[in-house]
């Protein structure tokens, strides 16, 4: 499954939830505001620690927001609207946590 | 002589995910015209909206983050970051954009309209308004 989350890490327990739920061989892709959650050196950075899923986020919602490739936390892909369309067409089923 | 009141408008919430941010940032700037005290206060999700470097133009979204260089010269020179925000996000000042004010009591010098402070200091300028704004 792939799973998408848009909301920030330090305003809702989307992300959390998400992860906790996540198999390991489901993806999490961070979209929106979600992308926040993608910065290392912050206290969300405990949250995707551990976690055994794939893990991507939305490079042009990370622009948006300011986030240079060189904050991102390690272990994390970034993918462009064509690698969202690809992951979702990967994947059988779409899980929005909203 | 109108009254002038000390306002503060506090910004809480991540720059683009919800309209909030922007329409904090237009009431603040169509305010400034009935010529209040006012001053900004940047926490939680609300240190984002600061943040240097952010280009929207991938996203097909409107970007606004420039519009904030802007309040100095509407005599909005007092923008309070709140430290602990920026700690459990890992960010620093020289993450946020280098805002500033030409101060006119001192030859115009420009000075930096970004002020980083403690919760405790931050709620203490909060008691110290007459009118708050939430966005």
């Amino acid at each position: 499954m792939l799973h998408t989350v848009n909301k920030s890490p330090y305003c809702s327990d989307s992300l959390r939830l998400c992860i906790s739920y996540a198999g390991k061989d489901d993806a999490v892709l961070l979209i929106e505001d979600g992308v926040y959650a993608a910065m290392c050196g912050g206290n969300s950075e405990a949250i995707l620690q551990g976690a055994e899923v794939a893990l991507y986020a939305l490079w042009p919602d990370l622009q948006a927001r300011g986030i240079s490739e060189d904050k991102l936390v390690d272990g994390l892909k970034v993918v462009g609207y064509d690698g969202f369309v690809e992951l979702a067409a990967k994947h059988s089923k779409v899980q929005s946590w909203l | 002589m109108p009254t002038v009141k000390k306002m503060m408008y506090v910004n809480r919430r991540a720059p683009h995910g919800t309209g909030y941010a922007l329409e904090g940032l237009e009431v603040v700037l169509i305010g400034t015209a009935f010529e209040q005290e006012v001053c900004m206060a940047f926490i939680g999700d609300g240190v984002y909206q600061i943040m240097q470097g952010q280009d929207t133009r991938a996203a097909g979204m409107k970007n606004f983050s420039p519009t904030y260089k802007a309040l100095g010269d509407y005599d909005v020179t007092r923008l309070y970051v709140e430290q602990e925000s920026l700690s459990e996000r890992g960010l620093s000042v020289d993450d946020l954009m280098p805002l500033t004010y030409e101060d006119e009591d001192d030859d115009w010098a420009e000075k930096p309209s970004v002020q980083v402070i403690v919760r405790k200091e931050l709620s203490q300028i909060m008691a110290a308004q007459d009118v708050l704004f939430n966005f």
